[in-house]
């Protein structure tokens, strides 16, 4: 722990592009996150839009966009799945939220490596441009899917989009990775090396426990992902032979020999796994604290929720193999990784118990914060239940690659994460900006969103039963998706409504930035450190001085204490822990 | 608020849990020897997880409106930090459960995947391209005759499309179709194979699902046990034609399938 003064401080920047721009204020960077994932989600949702338009009316012509043809449908899915998982899932969380909050969180100044944080940010962005470029070049976007599956990745003349534009999708993953990197290592070393005197580990909000297993999780994970992505440029361009055997497309025959196909879906799940737990365990984190705080009860089992977070994180890198039950893997294999597979369900169960804990025997106040992380616990269990059946290869026969598993990955890391954002920005929001935002905007938000992402979602898993494909671009070909339609339609429905109401989000957040009641320091009188400094807070986070903990991080109504909320920094005469 | 959010809480349970046991949308029937062990597990699962969604969730919603901040009205906070009993309870419990599920679907798993296909077993050789299936029959014979990628005409289709060899004897009577016609209650000894991209080759009422994958001849077999048509769906996303990759298996009598097969020889001579 940095007693010292730390080596990192760097004086407040003056003019408006070192404050601003190219800042090396954690805070500032965070928001340039927060702000990248925000314009990333409207561009991921309108593709959304446009899919489930297409879906259910194949032949509309839309203004400015004209009829979408098969293919296109197959690149916006591309695009929308590479776009919201990369830049928004990975992006807002972690870059967004825990840039600024982590270091405020232990009490330290900034970030390990300032200048390290603002070239990972401003590597991402780069990263968000060349993926952005790849719908306005010749042959428009890959249509591949997000997994981008080799040799249909791998060769050029496998499809429209496979030509320049896949480069760039594969280019743009690469960066990506290397700013993921960047900002790990930043997050890990800024964890072990910068907690201020008396924030044990034992002490850090379960937001900071999440945020630190989440770098480690993406240290390992993004360099096995930048490798595979270096090869795959290399077969695409140079002629290897790593993930593509002799193959004929349309008659013709290709230049590779011998290569892999199911090498690249084990590079890609080995780093793909781990990615779902970085989308989700930020949200984890973020509904434990705000459970907690609105709650006004500690949370429950904090040691049990830091292990479960270990576990999972421990785990999620020995199950990849079951996205994979189909491929032609070994199918001996298959039993570890069911196994494993199944076992993650359990430190996962312990969190939703420890959740449900918390609100027993508690005094709820429900600011709309609140009402996201209850609404990130109901998409938690719906979204996580369907799980076991996917971890099963025998249920896998009738099930892989099918809508149920857009249904289930869709509410749990899609979703359920989307809460944890939500949840973050209402409660972050004050601290961040200065002002309130507006709660019964904020309400109406929720509670929109919340019926209309089941009404999308759950249906997916009725599909999936009566053997619907996913990435059908038309339902129209095979005779048993007929039936299915006037489901299709209804989700459609859902949809329109549902990316509406986003729009009332959007409004709000600017809004306020401006025309919102101004915030008190702390005004959920929630107990972590952000909560004890300035709001917003000042360039070195504590004004000059460093904050001494001297409580564990969630001590509410304890028994004799003057408030129903005990600061980290409150001095250690009270029963509190 | 917390009474919204109880109501609304159990109307998504209800009305989600509703259509599951509904069967509103739900699988198409099962007609081969494998479809009811996969569908047992299917069961077995979605009791234990129905039961643990449905409980999880209601439990959400009464906590959430019977601890309600009612100001003064309110019972004081219970200060706890958790509870050790507890958790090791809960852990147990899940790890029974998730682990147990685990260890009752692997006999189904193994039963079809860790045996060669049977003795008697008729042969078909499935091949998958952008954007067809193809069956190849061995013949009389037994053997499949040589394939070679130079040969590769898709557009001539069938025996042109998968680039067979009619230099090579064996290959004579080969028999190689765009429906796959499999006679009832006998195994089919499947080799899958993929010329371009991966494709899977996925017949919703068999329970099969296998990913054909070039460079791959992967060996599985099922055994049809209803006469009818099937449709076949590509369950891989293998270009812009993915949707419409479909295809038949037509499952008829031995004697009926005996008289198609004959047939095809004949018209090949």
């Amino acid at each position: 722990m940095a007693t010292t003064a730390p080596i990192h401080a760097h004086a407040a920047p003056q003019g408006f592009i070192r404050k601003y721009i190219f800042s090396l204020d954690h805070k500032i960077i965070g928001i340039q996150y927060y702000f990248l994932a925000l314009t990333s989600v409207f561009v991921g949702m309108f593709l959304s839009l446009l899919m489930r338009i297409h879906l259910i009316w194949p032949a509309a012509n839309l203004p400015l966009i004209g009829e979408i043809k098969p293919e296109t449908y197959l690149s916006l899915l591309t695009m929308h799945g590479t776009i919201m998982v990369f830049f928004v899932l990975t992006t807002a969380p972690q870059g967004g939220f825990g840039n600024y909050f982590l270091p405020i969180q232990i009490g330290a100044p900034d970030m390990a490596f300032p200048v390290l944080n603002m070239l990972s940010f401003w590597t991402t962005f780069l990263g968000f441009v060349v993926i952005i470029a790849a719908f306005f070049v010749s042959g428009g976007a890959p249509l591949h899917g997000w997994t981008g599956y080799t040799p249909l990745s791998a060769l050029p003349s496998a499809g429209p989009g496979e030509q320049l534009g896949a480069d760039l999708w594969v280019i743009s993953i690469a960066i990506f990775c290397l700013a993921s990197l960047m900002g790990a290592l930043n997050f890990i070393t800024t964890t072990l090396d910068l907690r201020a005197k008396g924030m044990t580990l034992m002490r850090m909000p379960l937001t900071v426990w999440s945020w630190f297993i989440t770098a480690i999780l993406g240290l390992l994970a993004f360099g096995v992902l930048l490798s595979a992505g270096i090869l795959l440029l290399l077969d695409r361009n140079l002629g290897t032979s790593f993930y593509v055997p002799l193959v004929v497309v349309n008659g013709q025959i290709m230049g590779h020999k011998g290569g892999s196909p199911l090498l690249w879906q084990h590079l890609f799940w080995f780093f793909g796994h781990p990615e779902v737990y970085i989308a989700i365990l930020p949200g984890m984190g973020v509904a434990s604290q705000i459970l907690s705080t609105f709650a006004r009860k500690p949370i429950f089992g904090y040691k049990a929720m830091v292990y479960a977070i270990m576990a999972i994180g421990l785990l999620g890198f020995m199950v990849w193999g079951h996205h994979m039950f189909m491929s032609g893997m070994s199918p001996y294999s298959a039993f570890a990784f069911s196994l494993m597979t199944m076992s993650i369900g359990v430190p996962s169960a312990i969190k939703t118990f420890n959740w449900l804990g918390t609100l027993y025997k508690a005094r709820i106040r429900f600011y709309t914060p609140m009402l996201f992380a209850i609404g990130f616990v109901s998409l938690f269990v719906s979204g996580g239940l369907s799980g076991p059946f996917l971890a099963q290869p025998v249920l896998d026969i009738p099930l892989h690659d099918t809508y149920f598993v857009v249904g289930h990955f869709h509410l749990i890391m899609g979703v359920a994460a989307i809460f944890g954002i939500f949840a973050a920005t209402y409660y972050w929001f004050p601290k961040m900006f200065g002002r309130m935002m507006h709660e019964g905007m904020g309400k109406l938000h929720f509670w929109i969103t919340l019926v209309g992402t089941y009404a999308i979602f759950m249906p997916m898993h009725y599909l999936g039963l009566a053997g619907h494909p996913r990435r059908y671009s038309q339902l129209t070909e095979v005779g048993y998706l007929h039936n299915l339609i006037p489901l299709q339609t209804f989700m459609t429905y859902a949809a329109f409504v549902t990316i509406a109401v986003q729009f009332v989000f959007l409004f709000n957040l600017f809004w306020s930035m401006f025309k919102g009641p101004k915030a008190s320091d702390n005004p959920w009188e929630s107990t972590t450190l952000e909560w004890t400094t300035a709001t917003p807070p000042p360039h070195d986070n504590f004004g000059g001085h460093t904050p001494v903990v001297n409580h564990g991080p969630y001590e509410y109504s304890v028994p004799g204490a003057p408030r129903d909320f005990v600061m980290q920094t409150d001095p250690a005469t009270t029963r509190a822990h | 608020m917390g009474l919204a959010l109880l109501a609304v809480i159990w109307l998504i349970t209800l009305a989600s849990t509703y259509f599951f046991i509904a069967k509103t949308w739900w699988f198409p029937a099962g007609l081969s020897t494998a479809a009811a062990g996969i569908d047992h597990q299917f069961t077995v699962t979605f009791i234990a997880m129905g039961v643990v969604f449905v409980a999880a969730q209601l439990a959400l919603g009464y906590l959430v409106w019977k601890y309600r901040d009612r100001g003064a009205a309110s019972s004081p906070v219970e200060y706890s930090h958790g509870n050790i009993k507890l958790e090791v309870l809960w852990t147990t419990l899940t790890a029974i459960l998730f682990v147990g599920l685990n260890l009752m679907g692997s006999p189904i798993w193994a039963a079809e995947r860790f045996r060669p296909a049977k003795a008697d077993a008729l042969p078909v050789e499935v091949t998958g391209m952008q954007f067809a299936w193809y069956f190849r029959y061995p013949g009389a014979d037994g053997k499949y005759g040589r394939t070679d990628p130079k040969l590769m005409d898709p557009s001539s289709g069938n025996e042109a499309a998968i680039g067979l060899d009619t230099a090579d004897p064996a290959a004579k009577d080969d028999v190689v179709t765009g429906t796959m016609l499999i006679p009832e209650n006998r195994e089919v000894d499947l080799t899958l194979r993929a010329v371009d991209v991966i494709h899977s080759f996925f017949v919703p009422n068999m329970r099969f699902k296998q990913d054909a994958v070039p460079g791959l001849a992967i060996h599985m077999h099922f055994t049809p046990t209803q006469i009818g048509d099937y449709e076949i769906a590509c369950a891989e996303l293998c270009g812009l034609g993915h949707y419409k990759m479909h295809g038949m298996v037509k499952v008829v009598s031995q004697a009926d399938f005996d008289k198609w097969l004959a047939e095809r020889e004949a018209a090949k001579q």
